[in-house]
């Protein structure tokens, strides 16, 4: 723990607590129960100006007794199209930035089918740690609920990228290539569209793979 | 991508474990495996990047952004405010805070609320900000009231507030509580002793700032918060940002 040390002039960070139960009031207000801000942020990934190929993406959150998480808060994170992050550090040569995407959202499971959804576009490739090889495309996930101390890092793989995806970086440095498994999402069609489907399990048999970043 | 950009390794210490038996509901929610560790790429040292216009005008402003006309929420009225600043101890300036609370009387104004105490018509129960070139937050809101969950049979919440905070990474995202000096549940509370180490529950209590206060008419809590720092490589590049 030397790096807070305190004469070292570092600070320790803040120490997380459970979002709780009532966290949509916060940051999904309409599904407390109520509206509030003009602007509910997160709510809409893609308008019209968006491009790329418009996907559906959900699943289910199961806990350790293999009961549905209905009260859970995702967050998403993702490239666009091209492979690129709405944000200054993506410095990649050659993909454009898309002004109709910002890349985020966030969305509560349903309080009775505990289905979580959103609507965005499959992103591109973004290159690996420091410019190695790239990734493959990805969604980065984030969950809180009550009775989880610190939200929880995954990743959303697209399970018709089998090439990509055996090559990939990230999944590769997972040791247990059936777990691999727990982040790819199966792909199928709903109303002539395709829609990716990734259930996640917070413990136990088949325990999705969660990161610490 | 610049190394400079990628953040120092969480403190585990500093948080609560996942698996915290106290907290029950932990115990079905926690994953039993460890997590894999994940060297920073471009997908954990972005992330979203929020705009002032995209808020409102009483966004932070919580005594009068569900007010009816001419009502104001029942409460002690208080400033809550203070620094997001990184481990290198700089400041955050444009990150997103989001707050939501229970009313005066410890309820919330949500459909799955149960806890026989009034709904408050003035009153939502959340704001959010953006902080300043300097890192700072403020936001005016009233005092929430300690309530009772379902735990142990007789387990009471401190009076807190939620906080959700956005750094410049993915990675920083981060969601807590906020307690207020001198609330004798403090040490009966199940969720704070999730956190293992003294000091770090310490650092989420708010402490009282009479300087900040509105004489005669609002008083004001100070409490800063920290996100995880980045790395400074001193022999890979120049010194960046320190």
């Amino acid at each position: 723990m030397t790096e807070h040390t305190p004469s070292l002039g570092y600070l320790p960070e803040t120490p997380s607590q459970t979002a709780g139960p009532y966290v949509h009031i916060g940051l999904i207000p309409r599904q407390a129960g109520f509206d509030i801000f003009e602007n509910t942020l997160g709510e809409s990934m893609v308008g019209p100006e968006t491009r790329g190929e418009r996907i559906r993406v959900e699943g289910r959150i199961f806990d350790g007794t293999g009961a549905l998480v209905r009260d859970a808060l995702v967050e998403v994170w993702q490239a666009n199209a091209a492979g690129r992050y709405a944000h200054p550090a993506d410095r990649q040569e050659g993909k454009a930035m898309d002004p109709g995407f910002r890349g985020w959202g966030r969305t509560g499971t349903n309080f009775e089918t505990g289905i979580w959804a959103f609507e965005t576009i499959k992103p591109g490739a973004v290159e690996g740690r420091r410019g190695h090889k790239p990734m493959a495309p990805h969604l980065n996930l984030w969950i809180v609920a009550r009775g989880i101390n610190l939200g929880l890092a995954t990743r959303l793989y697209f399970g018709d990228e089998d090439a990509a995806n055996a090559a990939d970086p990230v999944l590769n440095i997972i040791e247990q290539p059936e777990r691999r498994r727990t982040l790819i999402a199966r792909r199928e069609m709903r109303d002539g569209r395709p829609a990716y489907v990734l259930d996640i399990r917070l413990q136990g048999e088949g325990e999705t793979v969660f990161f610490d970043l | 991508m610049n190394p400079d950009q990628e953040f120092v390794q969480r403190d585990t210490a500093a948080h609560p474990p996942a698996f915290t038996p106290i907290y029950k509901t932990s115990a079905f929610r926690s994953p039993r495996l460890p997590l894999w560790s994940l060297q920073n790429s471009l997908s954990e040292v972005t992330g979203p990047v929020f705009g002032q216009g995209e808020l409102g005008p009483l966004d932070n402003d919580l005594v009068r952004n569900y007010a009816r006309e001419g009502g104001e929420p029942i409460g002690e009225r208080i400033i809550v405010h203070g620094h997001v600043l990184d481990g290198n101890a700089r400041p955050v300036p444009g990150a997103l805070v989001e707050f939501w609370q229970a009313n005066a009387a410890g309820r919330y104004r949500h459909r799955n609320d149960r806890y026989e105490a009034p709904i408050d018509p003035n009153f939502g129960g959340c704001g959010r900000c953006l902080t300043d070139a300097e890192g700072r937050y403020h936001f005016r809101t009233v005092k929430p009231g300690p309530y009772p969950f379902r735990n142990r049979v007789n387990d009471w919440r401190p009076a807190h507030i939620h906080f959700s905070v956005f750094g410049s990474g993915f990675a920083q995202r981060l969601i807590t509580q906020m307690y207020f000096e001198g609330d004798p549940l403090i040490p009966h509370d199940a969720i704070l002793a999730t956190i293992p180490d003294p000091a770090a529950r310490e650092r989420l209590v708010a402490r009282l700032d009479l300087n900040a206060a509105l004489p005669l008419h609002t008083l004001a809590y100070r409490w800063d918060i920290v996100l995880r720092g980045s790395r400074s490589t001193l022999f890979e590049n120049r010194l960046q940002g320190n």
